[in-house]
């Protein structure tokens, strides 16, 4: 305000309009306000912004083919396609398996083609080192002799793709296709369309968590909702209190019960449910269990928030018309459940899709979700465009849902309010 | 609900069934932990009642066991550092946003909070490949930052909720009677933001605390931190200390959140905001 006055009042003679003066301390303040922002936006933009973008841009961007044999590429831009390509494009095969050597980036070469046609790591790693003998040409009968694989038209179709710096192979794989050998895109094989199979898995698993914990947070919201609030703050604090412990604790709590000779199946035994210890952990059982439990306050709390702000005099109303208690509770209370019921099950249902650590410890290699495939082909395969596809993948998903979910919650509140 | 005494018998018999589920539920809520904690001092290395005795051995393993200490050490270590970087940089950009003025408020808040929005394996796998090309894999300050990423949207969070019905006319009126732009934040914003800064600083050590997934990934041998300690454990043996060590971790993480609980409502109470 000070400064304000003392601008209007320095800048009198050269007659600015109050307007635009005005403008401008707007304009600064707003800098002001947005410096104060700045270091920790610069801070998330280049440690997680930038990481997930270049992830995301990994899962269709591969210029290993185009770094590593760049002649050869250069040589079958004008190739068809249709026969084996000619003596000219064989040369520049040699030439760069030939650098490959000396460079030993054979591996890495080999390593590429081999995720577009399986088997074809040895090979070329053996080629490149017997492609370092060849002096002179013709190249293509040496090549051929040297190993038949670069008598396959497959293999240069592959060449040809790697040409381009972007392909879609690893988001196509994502989904269980890939190139056939006319590049053309087909369905995987069935023995090694896996994918389809773990995205169903993922969807089943998280759509079931959510019905489950819906099925048993609604009673227990609408129980706390109606005791009055010494009681029910006692048994919120029941609630939350798993809610404050750690994931991996509440993991790890599961897998210890869940055991073959654990506390779950003594108690089934000693009761005579049960005659020998039942397969508990590692399975499907243990991870729905083992989720529904973490997954289940989360689901709860948005539906008691909901129902705290229905006034009993709703129900009431319809008793006093003559509603029976079922028929007014489904016909005037739960349907003014529903917003809070929308947004616990989707926030759950969201969480449910990116769940890693808890089915890596308590479920089997057959109830692996897509978190367990992203981590696997960075830490073990060492496939990091496959783990780029996946994750961009999931992360869509994530982030379309979640818009959803803004949506639904915003409108609610206006609502609400 | 008020026991209607014009209830029929059947209605009587639903609302009986009801507090069954619920106590079922409320047992299938808080029984694991309760269950499990206890077999920390059991005497024989089972996971099963009847326990035979009781011993502290299981916690002197965790103490002692060079293991334990050095995760606990570096897990301390990594919390409070990311505690104090991202209560310094949420508390500057929650102050920026909760100003009247702030442009594309909508858009640079989604930012801030998208890292509690991505899946942890996503924000693991990127920040892996980032910091492999960086060369910032197996180092405590690639790990700090890490967590620092994932532990700043709930400082700006809890910080901004302090800060909404916040009365700028009190920042005007110290600067009209002459406090400089320091003064006028130690003397007048400070104050009324502290209990969310302490706040958003315990969130902010717990998430870097339990933290496994990030971890897992860019922490090499060296900044083995606690949890990681316990998921290895998990998955090769499961030992009575990985259960001594989880209560531990439990009556840690209560006894935080409920410092942050007692805080919110002092705030809220010196506020003059009340609940309904």
């Amino acid at each position: 305000m000070v400064t304000m006055a003392v601008q209007v009042a320095g800048n009198a003679e050269v007659h600015i309009p109050l307007r635009i003066n005005l403008q401008r301390v707007e304009a600064r303040r707003k800098l002001r306000a947005f410096a104060l922002a700045v270091p920790l936006l610069l801070f998330i933009l280049i440690t997680f912004i930038f990481p997930i973008a270049r992830m995301m841009f990994d899962a269709v961007h591969d210029n290993t083919l185009l770094k590593l044999m760049p002649q050869t590429a250069a040589a079958l831009s004008a190739w068809d396609g249709k026969d084996l390509p000619s003596e000219g494009a064989y040369a520049a095969l040699a030439a760069d398996l030939k650098h490959a050597w000396a460079q030993k980036t054979a591996g890495a070469i080999g390593k590429r083609i081999n995720f577009e046609l399986p088997g074809a790591a040895s090979q070329v790693a053996s080629s490149s080192r017997e492609a370092n003998a060849l002096s002179t040409g013709p190249y293509k009968a040496a090549l051929i002799e040297i190993n038949p694989l670069w008598a396959q038209p497959e293999v240069w179709a592959v060449l040809k793709r790697g040409g381009s710096s972007y392909t879609p192979s690893y988001l196509l794989r994502s989904v269980d296709y890939q190139y056939g050998p006319d590049s053309q895109i087909v369905a995987l094989p069935t023995d090694s369309a896996i994918f389809r199979d773990v995205f169903l898995r993922t969807f089943g698993i998280s759509i079931g968590v959510t019905a489950i914990t819906l099925l048993l947070g609604f009673p227990l919201a609408y129980l706390l909702a109606t005791l009055p609030s010494r009681v029910s703050n006692l048994l919120m604090m029941l609630v939350v209190l798993p809610f404050w412990t750690s994931l991996l604790v509440r993991t790890t709590a599961w897998v210890v019960l869940l055991q073959s000779n654990g506390v779950v199946n003594d108690v089934l035994m000693t009761l005579h449910i049960i005659s020998q210890p039942a397969e508990l952990i590692f399975n499907r059982v243990g991870t729905i269990v083992a989720m529904t439990h973490i997954q289940l306050p989360l689901t709860l709390l948005p539906i008691y928030s909901v129902m705290k702000t229905i006034s009993p005099n709703y129900v009431r109303a319809a008793r006093s018309l003559g509603a029976g208690p079922f028929y007014g509770f489904w016909k005037v209370y739960f349907p003014q459940t529903i917003p809070g019921i929308a947004a616990g099950c989707l926030l759950t249902f969201i969480l449910c899709l990116g769940y890693y650590l808890t089915p890596a410890l308590v479920g089997g290699p057959s109830d692996q979700m897509i978190a367990y495939f992203i981590a696997r082909y960075t830490n073990e395969e060492l496939n990091w465009g496959m783990a780029s596809a996946l994750g961009a993948i999931l992360l869509t998903a994530t982030l379309l849902l979640y818009y959803v979910y803004n949506k639904l919650v915003g409108v609610d509140q206006l609502k609400m309010g | 609900m008020a026991a209607f005494p014009y209830a029929s018998p059947i209605e009587k018999g639903w609302r009986y069934l009801h507090r069954l589920i619920c106590g079922m539920v409320i047992l299938f809520l808080i029984g694991p932990i309760l269950t499990v904690l206890p077999l920390s001092f059991n005497s024989i290395p089972f996971f099963a009642y009847p326990m035979q005795g009781f011993t502290l051995r299981w916690y002197q393993e965790f103490f002692l066991a060079e293991r334990w200490q050095t995760g606990l050490h570096n897990s301390v270590f990594i919390a409070i550092s990311v505690t104090l970087l991202s209560t310094i940089l949420g508390t500057l950009a929650a102050l920026g946003l909760s100003r009247p003025h702030f442009p594309c408020r909508a858009a640079v808040t989604s930012i801030l909070i998208s890292p509690m929005i991505v899946p942890v394996i996503i924000t693991a796998v990127a920040v892996y490949f980032f910091y492999a090309d960086v060369g910032l894999l197996n180092s405590y300050i690639g790990l700090i930052l890490a967590h620092t990423t994932l532990a700043t949207p709930f400082v700006v969070i809890t910080v901004t909720a302090t800060l909404i019905g916040f009365d700028h006319s009190l920042t005007r009126a110290a600067a009209g009677l002459g406090a400089p732009p320091i003064t006028v934040f130690y003397k007048i914003t400070l104050p009324l933001i502290f209990p969310g800064m302490i706040s958003g600083a315990l969130l902010a050590f717990l998430t870097s605390f339990d933290e496994v997934v990030v971890a897992l990934f860019v922490a090499g041998p060296e900044q083995r931190t606690l949890p990681k300690v316990m998921f290895a454990g998990v998955r090769e043996y499961l030992s009575p200390t990985i259960i001594a060590a989880a209560t531990v971790l439990i009556v840690f993480s209560i006894a935080m959140l409920a410092a942050i609980e007692l805080l919110r409502r002092r705030s809220e109470r010196l506020r003059g905001i009340r609940n309904n």
